[in-house]
């Protein structure tokens, strides 16, 4: 933890995904972890996740999907982020989200996917060892 | 964070940047660097937003009441920043902030801001950031600040150092006659809410309070807490209802602390509260940075656990030597 300073979590649904059982198992692992997670929920739009996260002032903002939308959606939350200089953030993806994806968020602007079935030991350490503020 | 960092960001969250606020919030929650500064310089910018407080039990529907509210003072045009506190765990440090999801209807308002916060183990329901962030908050410049606090139980009344009109929601199946005469969170509240007030055994709930409300010792010429029934999720939009209601006795209050100058006197009584807080914060820091290295803290608390000291004696012996007489 850099700073002595709490990590803030932004944990979201995009669009019309209606499966957040990982997105709260996710939440849950990252409280456990000592980190400060704010859950926005299922259903929302790109521009109110934005707000959220120049609101919150969040280090790291977290897309779960798993009704594969996240080559529409991913692009339209980079884009965003960029318009709001909101570069000194985390994005990660998580869900079920084909390998051949992959090459392709990262390209977008997404710092890491984690596939289900990752291990919470990965992202917890990935987020701590990776937030830019 | 340099000085001069600090002036500019001050200047841009006078000047509206919610970004910098943002910012500036997550300083202040963290006590770092520049963290006075910012309240030094903020400080003479607040006073001027009316702070409404929203305590009350787990799931009582303080977040539904607070969206609702939002949307009540937006549409008389009022801007308004919302300050949501939920649990830090005791063993982890971690906090799930749920509050926000509630409130989506905002998600894009710029009229509207809205920050999580984790109460960091605070007792009594409200982090001591609370308070410089409410004054951050006022700075940037909105007319209602909303504080909802954490699931309370029967005696975390911290809040009413902070808001100028507090609401505590109850619901029904929250206990009988009995739990309305109890000493503890009622006696803070201004408005209390009855919510959930379509459910069974509402009533009856709301004479109860009622009748602790009549028998309370409240003195003459004091402020007379009301009960008020409020609705807030119905498959019928026709049966939510009580929050016209409610917006109207969070401004006669306010009226009535204006009237009758208790408006001062709560001020007053806030800073007392608020002096107090930061001086044992300081004075904390400052010892315990003085003993940094020395080992000392590390013997005083083995002693203690030893039996041969107690926590008392440790303390004044603390004080004698390091505050009042500056051995070192």
């Amino acid at each position: 933890m850099k700073n002595n300073k709490q990590i803030k979590v932004i944990i979201t649904k995009v669009g019309l995904d209606g499966h957040d059982r990982g997105a709260k198992i996710v939440v849950s692992l990252l409280k456990e972890a000592g980190m400060e997670v704010v859950y926005l929920g299922m259903f929302n739009q790109v521009e109110d996740i934005i707000q959220a996260v120049v609101d919150e002032d969040a280090d790291v903002l977290g897309l779960s999907y798993l009704s594969g939308e996240q080559l529409i959606f991913t692009p339209k939350i980079v884009g965003e982020m960029k318009k709001n200089e909101l570069n000194d953030v985390l994005l990660i993806v998580g869900g079920t989200i084909p390998v051949e994806d992959i090459p392709l968020l990262e390209e977008m602007g997404v710092e890491r996917v984690f596939r289900a079935g990752s291990l919470s030991n990965e992202f917890i350490e990935y987020i701590e060892k990776n937030i830019k503020k | 964070m340099t000085e001069n960092n600090i002036d500019e960001m001050v200047q841009k969250i006078l000047d509206g940047d919610r970004r910098m606020l943002a910012r500036a919030i997550t300083l202040v929650e963290n006590s770092r660097k520049g963290h006075r500064n910012i309240m030094k310089q903020v400080y003479p910018h607040t006073g001027k937003a009316m702070i409404v407080g929203i305590t009350g039990a787990g799931g009582a529907g303080k977040s539904t009441l607070t969206d609702i509210l939002i949307a009540k003072f937006r549409k008389m045009g009022k801007t308004v920043g919302v300050v949501l506190v939920d649990p830090s765990s005791p063993f982890t440090g971690g906090a799930m902030l749920g509050d926000r999801i509630r409130m989506k209807k905002h998600a894009r308002d710029k009229g509207v801001y809205i920050r999580s916060i984790a109460s960091r183990g605070a007792m009594g329901g409200l982090s001591r950031a609370t308070y410089d962030i409410i004054r951050i908050i006022e700075a940037f410049g909105v007319d209602i600040v909303i504080v909802e606090t954490l699931g309370t139980g029967q005696d975390e009344i911290d809040i009413i150092h902070l808001v100028h009109t507090c609401l505590v929601v109850f619901t029904p199946g929250m206990g009988d006659d009995i739990q309305a005469m109890k000493a503890g969170i009622l006696e803070i509240a201004d408005l209390i809410i009855m919510n959930k007030a379509d459910l069974e055994g509402a009533e009856a709930f709301i004479r109860h309070l009622q009748g602790a409300v009549t028998t309370a010792n409240i003195p003459v010429g004091a402020w007379t807490p009301k009960v008020f029934p409020s609705v807030c999720i119905s498959d019928k939009p026709a049966n939510i209802k009580g929050h016209d209601e409610i917006i109207k006795g969070i401004y006669e209050h306010f009226d009535f602390l204006n009237k009758s100058k208790a408006l001062d006197k709560i001020r007053f009584q806030r800073l007392e509260l608020e002096l107090g807080l930061i001086l044992k914060d300081e004075l904390q820091n400052l010892i315990f940075k003085g003993l940094k290295g020395t080992g000392l803290k590390k013997k005083y608390i083995t002693s203690i656990i030893g039996g041969e000291n107690d926590p008392y004696s440790v303390v004044r012996e603390i004080l004698d030597n390091y505050v009042l007489h500056r051995k070192n």
